[in-house]
């Protein structure tokens, strides 16, 4: 199996000189993205047999380090997130079949896009420290060329610069991690760490680096700075790339190391996962309702399902260190099935958002509207995208929120005071976040696909080409099924909760009518085939019913609007009028949103303005000062760029006198 | 066999709350009335409007799009659903496995969805500000409701209201603080998801009052009485829902038979009547609040409800 995914992934890898040849050609395209939807698509296949026939595949290259290798290993989680990471990439190579066209510079497009999918899977491969390094940053670099594609766009190199500084960082924090998890003798393979799990004080230190590597690329406040800015500067297909899947490779690494290779979790583990998981969660909500820019929004409420992600996986590391296995295995899965449920519904929507920008060449949301009626087909494949991820029944997001709460029922009987107050507080968020999810996807479809349109480009939109809207009809079609049928993800989780979490759950296809029953049935339960069933059958009853017996007939006429229907479409609500009571509840205290009214004196024919300042508070506090440290600490650095050829073999000297003296005092 | 008796019960308590829910709403009409010394509508007046719409043409704007000729449909059957898994004269309901508390309430969290999204689809000031309003309202209460139910679950030890309103009449529950605190939020969240006075007034028609109402301005006929049924069965459901937390008694067991049965109808007709009055009494004798005071009354709704939740939490006896 293991060879296997190794030969796809060197495919994906000859595509990317492949793709510098072809990029002029008109093959180039279909070539490439085609090449890279039945590619992703044997490694899913790949990922589904491993993870349902249970069995781990390894073996080791004559690469990388001479005295280790490269090892490569499948087990139950990386065949999982093999999984996640292919369906997606199968998906958005068949949305990029018809979306490429609309590329204006396929050659920074076309050699990258393979091989950073190349650069995912084989951090999902990799089984020792060196190769997962190598392979973590070779997946930054490749989607780093991806956001500066569009290089002549100002924002978009800005975007890169941030991106890379963050990457850079983040993968230090990793390697840090990983040189604490392999000791001083140097065991980097994945296996060796686990025979020997550091001591409790390097464990503790190997989390909050992992949390800091891994979070930093999945977008966990305070470190989401760069990924407002990089995702959406991508062409989009790579944006639900970089959104859908590649922040579900952090999330495996985060699992990887905090779950697998840094032995037993104490208590207290779960306490700053959980923090960061509902602050992030809450923000990142709060931020995308923020935003007039439709793909910044999406890349914000990225942030917010990242921190549902870690909300669940920090409950179930407070699981694990209490001895409760099967409430670990519900956590877990909660976790795990919110993973496949964002990437699935955030590739579509990401997908959605490219079909609007290249139908209008539009993303600010103040210039789109009443695209329901050019693009049908969109539209509705969106709406099914943004019920999903509002966590409303019967689709998907809605399931992996549910066992969430319920895992958050579970834990009072957990035997922590801290637990049990943080715990309520960062059920309190999730609600919050679920709600306010909502009211944002509320305030996009309402803006971009219903009302008016709000300029000339909106109003001559076209649909997008057949095969684009295929895929995100398939991405729409999985968000139903999984919302429906869940019971059997929840199954196929089985391995990887026993491999990661120490136990599982009861078999859900057992249970009468499919329902998913976390404990007991007297407990909870839901049914997401009965409510899709009964939701259309008593919709449906009701629509035959009144139009049989009572009246069936519509007649056309201009727009009520209580008697002032006004020709403009500038009456209507805008995005930013949209959000306001949310600004003015949340934003004050959050953001310090301020708004600013100016009356010109009477007599005045002046127009009156109206002006509303969002400030990002984590830049301020966090990214500002920071920055300008770095500025002050390099311009007092840089007399060391003129010094003599003697101080110069000093300061060598004394460097290596403070090493030694490092060495000597290591126990 | 047992499954046909118990089919019997569900279909039956599905058409009675749709049958019952205009009934309550004209009683608490009719009671608003009578305290201000009005005479009222009669009490079937509400059948009668829908009636009425039913039969009426709709008037669709030019471009109304697909979505809000569905919405009405979706919203209703949404509702329903969600009021016929609420207990009213009996427990034990067949499909209640189908949708435990939480779901119920994204369930109605659906149907919000979809009527905001209404509200924005003619692109007029009016179904905007209502859809805008409206989501600010949810954004705070939906979490309120969230945080009552972990409250009564943690108490109850389940999310599954059958098991949990069977658990409230049992005598082990007592009085306890955190059920105090939940019952409080709970009337808060009821009023404003049901868009009562002071959150918002159902009887105005005032353009910049109005919130429920502004966002399903643009709706008529058929479709109108649709939202209007569905706004009626919430009412129905908060009612129910409140009465099978906080007042189970008289709640017919699922083994029950005729006479117990009986009483549960009477015990449910009763307290939908004293839930209608005391709603009735509340709005008459306050007065709307201004939009951004609600966020604070709500917010105070969210703040008990957590604390009942970290009460439970922290203690097991509170």
């Amino acid at each position: 199996m293991v060879i296997d995914s190794l030969i796809a992934v060197a495919a994906l890898l000859l595509l990317a000189p492949a793709g510098i040849a072809l990029a002029r050609s008109p093959l180039g395209r279909p070539a490439i993205y085609g090449a890279s939807l039945a590619l992703s698509l044997g490694l899913t296949a790949i990922g589904i047999v491993s993870l349902l026939g249970t069995h781990d595949s390894a073996a080791t290259l004559p690469l990388g380090l001479p005295w280790l290798g490269a090892r490569v290993r499948i087990d139950a989680l990386s065949a999982f997130f093999l999984i996640v990471v292919n369906a997606g990439a199968a998906a958005t190579s068949l949305f990029a079949f018809g979306y490429g066209r609309h590329e204006e510079a396929p050659a920074r497009v076309l050699p990258f896009y393979p091989a950073y999918l190349a650069g995912m899977n084989l951090v999902l491969l990799s089984a020792d420290a060196f190769s997962f390094l190598v392979s973590w940053e070779f997946m930054s670099l490749a989607s780093w060329a991806l956001v500066i594609a569009h290089h002549h766009v100002r924002e978009n190199l800005r975007a890169g610069y941030v991106y890379l500084l963050m990457a850079a960082f983040g993968t230090l924090a990793l390697m840090f991690a990983f040189g604490l998890l392999a000791g001083t003798d140097g065991h980097y393979a994945f296996a060796d760490m686990r025979a020997a799990p550091p001591s409790a004080a390097f464990a503790a230190v190997v989390l909050v680096l992992a949390l800091i590597g891994a979070g930093s690329k999945a977008g966990l406040v305070p470190l989401h700075a760069w990924l407002p800015l990089a995702h959406p500067a991508a062409p989009s297909h790579v944006s639900a790339l970089m959104s859908g899947v590649m922040t579900k490779v952090a999330i495996y690494g985060f699992i990887r190391i905090v779950f697998d290779l840094a032995g037993p979790p104490a208590w207290w583990w779960s306490m700053p996962v959980i923090t960061a998981g509902a602050v992030t969660a809450a923000m990142g909500v709060l931020y995308a309702l923020m935003q007039r820019d439709l793909k910044r929004v999406l890349a914000y409420s990225t942030i917010e399902n990242i921190g549902i992600v870690f909300v669940a996986l920090g409950l179930a590391l407070a699981f694990k260190a209490n001895a409760m296995p099967f409430a670990a295995a519900l956590a877990m899965t909660a976790a795990l099935l919110h993973v496949l449920n964002h990437s699935l519904f955030k590739s579509l929507l990401f997908c959605g958002a490219g079909a609007v920008l290249s139908a209008t060449g539009e993303r600010d949301l103040e210039k789109l509207g009443g695209l329901i009626h050019r693009m049908p087909q969109t539209a509705f494949v969106f709406l099914v995208g943004c019920v999903a991820i509002s966590a409303l029944p019967p689709l998907n997001g809605f399931v992996s929120e549910w066992l969430t709460f319920q895992a958050i029922l579970v834990s009072p009987q957990l035997a922590s005071w801290g637990l049990n107050l943080m715990i309520p507080a960062a059920g309190a968020l999730l609600a919050l976040s679920a709600a306010l999810a909502a009211a944002c996807f509320v305030r996009v479809y309402g803006t971009v696909f219903l009302g008016r349109p709000r300029s000339e480009a909106a109003r001559h939109a076209h649909e997008v080409e057949r095969v684009s809207v295929v895929a995100m009809g398939l991405l729409a079609a999985a968000c139903l099924l999984l919302g429906i049928l869940p019971g059997y993800a929840i199954d196929a989780l089985t391995p990887v909760t026993q491999l990661v979490a120490g136990g599982r759950m009861p078999v859900q296809a057992a249970e009468a009518w499919l329902s998913i029953v976390p404990i007991a049935e007297s407990r909870s339960s839901y049914n997401g085939l009965l409510v899709f069933v009964f939701m259309a059958a008593s919709g449906m009853i009701a629509a035959f019913t009144i139009h049989r017996l009572a009246s069936n007939r519509i007649r056309r006429s201009a727009i009520w609007d209580c008697g002032f229907p006004d020709a403009s479409p500038l009456t209507q609500y805008s995005a930013d009028g949209f959000a306001q009571p949310i600004r003015r509840v949340f934003g004050t205290v959050v953001f310090g949103a301020r708004e600013r009214g100016e009356m010109p004196p009477p007599g005045s024919t002046e127009p009156a303005r109206f002006s509303a300042t969002v400030r990002d508070p984590i830049w301020d506090a966090l990214y500002a000062p920071l920055a300008g440290l770095v500025a002050a600490t390099t311009q007092t650095l840089n007399i060391l760029q003129f010094l003599t050829i003697r101080r110069y073999l000093s300061l060598v000297f004394a460097a290596l006198v403070l090493l030694l003296l490092v060495l000597a005092a290591w126990p | 066999m047992a499954l046909i008796h118990d089919l019997v019960f569900q279909g039956a308590q599905m058409l009675l709350v749709l049958a019952l829910a205009p009934l309550l709403t004209g009683f608490v009409r009719k009671v608003k009335a009578r305290l201000l010394r009005r005479r009222g509508p009669p009490l079937i007046q509400p059948y009668r409007d829908l009636a009425r719409l039913l039969r009426k043409d709709v008037v669709l704007a030019d471009n109304a799009s697909w979505l809000f000729r569905v919405v009405p449909y979706l919203v209703f059957a949404a509702v329903w659903i969600a009021a016929s898994l609420v207990p009213t004269f009996r427990t034990g309901l067949l499909f209640s496995w189908t949708a435990d508390l939480i779901a119920l309430i994204a369930l109605l969290g659906s149907a919000r969805f979809f009527l905001a999204l209404a509200g924005m689809d003619a692109g007029t000031g009016f179904g905007g500000i209502g859809a805008s309003r409206e989501v600010m309202i949810a954004s705070l209460a939906e979490p309120a409701m969230m945080m009552i139910v972990f409250a009564i679950a943690l108490i109850a030890g389940s999310t599954q209201l059958s098991t949990m309103a069977a658990f409230m009449n049992s005598p082990e529950v007592g009085l306890r603080v955190s059920l105090g605190l939940g019952l409080i939020a709970l009337v808060i969240v009821a009023i404003a998801e049901n868009a009562r006075i002071p959150v918002d007034n159902p009887a105005t028609h005032l353009e910049l009052t109005m919130v429920h109402e502004a966002m399903v301005l643009e709706y008529s006929g058929r479709h109108l009485a649709l939202i209007e049924l569905g706004a009626f069965l919430k009412l129905l459901l908060y009612v129910s829902l409140i009465a099978c937390l906080f007042a189970p008694w008289g709640l017919a067991p699922a083994t029950g038979g005729a006479e117990h049965i009986a009483i549960g109808v009477v015990a449910y007709a009763a307290k939908l009547a004293a839930c209608g009055f005391l709603l009735a009494l509340f709005e008459t004798a306050i007065a709307k609040m201004r939009v951004f005071r609600v966020p604070q009354f709500l917010g105070a709704a969210l703040m008990l409800a957590l604390l009942a939740t970290l009460l439970r939490f922290v203690s097991r006896s509170f």
